[in-house]
């Protein structure tokens, strides 16, 4: 039982919320307070906008605790666009392979159970491939 | 005199807010998996057994009423471009919450930025949850308690191995953003409700499949309700069939909305673009609001819109929809509702049965 774990976690994992640094502008994921570009303080909070793409990528066919049920599945390190680089599952690539350098965007799914059947529900990002479009026009 | 009391007896009978609201942002989501009717009907029946649609959506193991929700309503944010920090209530309908008790819309809300100055809560009429929701911030928006609210109609629905629901029984849903009617890509002029104690479909508690009333699910439930519904709609808002561009109805197989649209006198060119039961199953408390996504992806302004949505046990909720301008610029800032149909993978039932983790693991 982790409780207060996930719970603390749970703005990052479920939007991808991390730091700015208001010194050098740097983008921090995961959100450690002090940035690591320049070394000063960084706490202000910063949402990600979710794309990247695959750096490097595996598939999980012996799964640890927890994540058995998921098997097999791909884990890749996505760099993010706006440069952090995090480790993630990707998910709904259906019969797609997966290949570096392969556009990717970040969706908030279940991640595991904490536990038994009893136990909370786990949720975070993983990453899929981007293929719905998704326009940003002005009003 | 006499004429006028009745009038205002009638029109009491519409749910009308003191201020007008509309729809300020909607989202649709569909999962990726397609589980083919006749392969369910291989199955079961050796193939010889009719088929009520071509395929339904299925969800991955991943993904459930909470996932599915965040998706649609970050596509409905995405459409109204507001911040998000101003939405006073999230509420989400659905028969499939992933706890028996611990709300969805608490999940929703944090994933979505919402927290903490917000209402939230989760809502249950089987396949009608979420136009019972969307109502519901009607009233929240229209009383100018909040100036957003957020409706859902989401599920991951089931249906028991070898049952006729198990060939419709899908996933999916989508999220309506409730505010004023002058920021509005549609304008809620009208909503109308009708229910009654009509014991059609239930789920008892800790069962996981629901039971129903066979052919009673027809007559007496489906159709009573929603031309009931519509017709009052109409007759209060002096309307005929013709006076709307499109209509969308709770479309639980291809037969029932194709059947209640020509008693209420639809043609099937207005049904067709909100008709997506074909192609992704019947999405229960999603399904008439997915298909209205279904319309405004293509909708010009000035379209006025009929939407019935069905509950069993049993109720309907009528909506009068009038599209504006303002849906033009917003349409192409999420996926459209067709995007999400042709993003496909086909599973066999073996990949369903462990994808529904109908399994027994240990």
């Amino acid at each position: 039982m982790e409780i207060a774990r996930h719970w603390r976690l749970k703005k990052q994992r479920y939007a991808l919320v991390g730091e700015v640094c208001p010194h050098c502008h740097a983008k921090l994921f995961p959100p450690r307070d002090v940035c690591p570009e320049c070394g000063g303080e960084a706490k202000t909070p910063y949402t990600f906008s979710g794309r990247g793409k695959v750096y490097s990528h595996t598939t999980i066919y012996n799964a640890p605790e927890g994540f058995q049920e998921f098997a097999p599945y791909t884990v890749a390190l996505v760099k993010l666009e706006e440069g952090p680089m995090v480790t993630a599952q990707l998910t709904d690539l259906g019969d797609q392979e997966v290949e570096i350098g392969m556009p990717v965007e970040m969706v908030t799914r279940r991640l595991r159970t904490d536990g038994d059947e009893r136990g909370l529900l786990v949720y975070g990002y993983k990453f899929r491939p981007l293929e719905l479009y998704q326009v940003a026009a002005a009003d | 005199m006499n004429e006028k009391k009745e009038l205002n007896e009638k029109e009491s009978l519409l749910l009308q807010p003191s201020h007008p609201v509309g729809i300020v942002g909607y989202g649709a989501y569909i999962p990726r998996y397609r589980l083919p009717a006749k392969e369910i009907s291989r199955v079961w029946t050796n193939g010889m057994g009719g088929t009520p649609i071509v395929e339904k959506s299925v969800p991955g193991l991943d993904e459930d009423v909470a996932t599915m929700s965040i998706e649609a309503a970050r596509n409905a944010l995405a459409r109204a471009n507001i911040d998000s920090s101003k939405i006073r209530a999230v509420w989400v309908g659905s028969e499939s919450h992933p706890y028996a008790v611990k709300p969805t819309s608490t999940i929703v809300a944090e994933a979505l930025g919402i927290v903490p100055h917000t209402q939230a809560a989760d809502w249950e009429f089987a396949c009608k949850a979420g136009t019972e929701a969307m109502i519901a911030a009607i009233g929240l928006v229209g009383s100018r308690m909040a100036r957003y609210a957020l409706a859902i109609g989401m599920d991951t629905a089931q249906g028991r191995p070898g049952d006729a629901l198990e060939y419709t029984a899908a996933a999916g849903g989508a999220a309506y953003l409730i505010g004023p009617a002058d920021e509005a890509l549609a304008v809620i002029d009208h909503t109308y409700s009708y229910v009654t104690d009509t014991p059609d479909f239930w789920r008892r508690a800790y069962q996981k499949y629901p039971e129903h009333g066979q052919r009673f699910t027809g007559e007496p439930a489906y159709f009573k309700h929603i031309t009931s519904a519509a017709q009052t709609m109409m007759e209060f808002t002096g309307t005929t069939a013709q006076d709307f561009k499109y209509a969308v109805f709770h479309q639980p197989n291809i037969k029932f909305p194709k059947r209640v649209a020509a008693k209420l006198g639809f043609t099937p060119e207005q049904i067709a673009p909100g008709l997506l039961v074909p192609m992704i199953g019947n999405t229960y408390s999603g399904a008439a609001i997915i298909g209205l996504t279904g319309i405004l992806d293509i909708a010009e302004p000035g379209d006025r819109v009929l939407m019935v949505s069905f509950g069993s046990g049993a109720g309907s909720d009528a909506f009068d929809i009038r599209i504006t301008e303002k849906i033009l610029n917003r349409r192409d800032r999420a996926p459209g509702t067709k995007a999400y149909i042709a993003r496909r993978t086909e599973i066999d039932y073996a990949m369903y049965v462990r994808m529904r983790r109908k399994l027994v693991m240990r």
